[in-house]
């Protein structure tokens, strides 16, 4: 039986050879990006210690090279950049705000109760 | 086909029914509701693990100095284990992609070649992890030390070798003058634990005495975790002093003086939560690596069936897909906030 009221949007993914080449191009720039920042963290992970001075710098970088590999996988591996943008901050905004909120919100109150503990004991 | 995409829909039609306002189907939009609230479970664990780790300032360990093994080579090689990981994990995310473009092209030979490729990824993967898990779980040659002051110490430096035990005192097993050179170091560990090695003679499990006969450890170095009366955290103690201490709570015959490896209840790297933790979140996502094989291997029989290629796309290929994907992405933060910093 068809039925009409069903749309295939899966249909609208299809492509041809030529812009599948085009994909995969992009796909390997990815990886090869990829890897790359993975590299760059753990040579500077296994050669700059966390004693050193430079360290407090090493780890900003660190969380944004995350960041930015995190994005890559989002966006271009996932495909939520070509996505509707309706959908894409649907997915994004309310997630990232929350984490945001929770991230200064448990740390703020980690650092409160750690100085507490150094002043009265465990 | 692919007009509707193109075609501008007006407010009335888009959320008045019949078409998605997203012009998405409702399988890929749920898959993309359920990992946003798995990301939110795995956003809570490593958001609670900075907290624990904010409070334990420096008596948390550092992850270059607890994952610095390979296996077969020993010790020495920072990070290079987890960074060889992550490597698998990515690659199996891009064959993945590449799984699914080959779908967008109705290229039934493409799709199976690259999710073939991706499963075989995930249980490299998860076979890395038990690796790890084991090397965790049994630990170093030193452990960790509880000195006489009450702090507590990670040891570092090179273990000197276990010969033989030589039997000075028979017991059921063992006549004196045997050479036991099988198993040492279990017994060792076994022994120490318990208190039962003093200057140097160890109590065995039959009740023979045995000559401990070891080789020199050299470079020993002595990292308070835990203060004491005497040593803070973070002091450092090297040289002889630091064998003196080592081996001062070990010949001081009371038990559990060192720990060795890790449990749920205690671990020899730094504190008891750190263990908890690493089980926790490095094991909830390798479930999830292990669950994503599963769901994998299904999708890859239908491939292989012809199922999705008779239905005229590759839908269920995609929506895998982003589970899989979703799974990597956690491993990046896992990786930057467990391993890296």
């Amino acid at each position: 039986m068809k039925r009409d009221d069903i749309i295939e949007y899966s249909l609208d993914a299809h492509h041809s050879e030529e812009e599948g080449a085009k994909m995969r191009k992009n796909i390997w720039f990815v990886t090869a990006l990829l890897t790359v920042i993975t590299i760059v963290e753990v040579t500077l992970g296994s050669i700059i210690k966390q004693s050193s001075p430079s360290w407090p710098v090493i780890k900003v970088l660190f969380i944004i090279l995350t960041l930015i590999k995190a994005a890559y996988i989002v966006l271009s591996f996932m495909h939520l950049g070509h996505e509707k943008k309706s959908l894409k901050y649907v997915i994004l905004v309310p997630y990232i705000l929350f984490i945001i909120y929770l991230l200064i919100l448990l740390l703020t109150e980690s650092v409160y109760v750690s100085g507490v503990w150094e002043k009265n004991g465990y | 086909m692919a007009e509707h995409a193109t075609q501008q829909i007006d407010t009335k039609t888009a959320w008045g029914g019949q078409i998605s306002p997203f012009t998405t189907s409702y399988g890929k939009l749920m898959m993309w509701f359920f990992l946003v609230s798995d990301a939110l479970t795995f956003g809570g664990l490593l958001i609670s693990y900075g907290f624990t780790r904010f409070n334990a300032q420096d008596a948390w360990p550092i992850g270059e100095e607890t994952f610095n093994s390979l296996p077969f080579l020993g010790h020495g090689y920072p990070l290079i284990y987890v960074a060889l990981m992550t490597f698998i994990l990515i690659v199996s995310s891009v064959t993945m992609v590449l799984a699914v473009e080959a779908g967008h092209r109705m290229d039934i030979k493409g799709v199976s070649k690259w999710m073939v490729a991706t499963i075989i990824g995930g249980f490299f993967f998860v076979g890395s992890q038990a690796w790890e898990w084991s090397h965790f779980i049994h630990g170093s040659e030193f452990g960790k030390v509880e000195l006489a002051d009450g702090s507590q110490a990670i040891v570092k430096g090179h273990f000197g070798e276990i010969k033989n035990f030589t039997v000075t005192t028979a017991g059921k097993h063992h006549t004196k003058g045997e050479v036991i050179t099988e198993d040492l170091i279990h017994q060792y560990h076994h022994a120490v634990v318990e208190g039962n090695i003093v200057n140097g003679v160890i109590t065995l499990h039959d009740g023979s005495l045995a000559h401990v006969n070891k080789a020199a450890d050299h470079d020993m170095m002595l990292v308070i975790k835990k203060t004491g009366k005497t040593h803070k955290v973070s002091d450092k103690i090297t040289g002889k002093e630091a064998s003196e201490l080592y081996y001062g709570a070990i010949n001081s015959g009371e038990s559990h003086k060192v720990i060795y490896g890790a449990d749920l209840k205690e671990n020899e790297y730094g504190p008891q939560q750190y263990g908890q933790f690493f089980f926790f979140i490095t094991g909830f996502h390798g479930f999830h690596v292990f669950s994503g094989v599963c769901f994998n291997i299904i999708i890859l029989l239908g491939v292989l069936k012809g199922t999705y290629h008779k239905r005229g796309h590759y839908e269920m290929v995609e929506k895998t897909g982003l589970y899989w994907h979703f799974v990597d992405l956690v491993w990046v933060f896992v990786f930057t906030f467990f391993y890296l910093v």
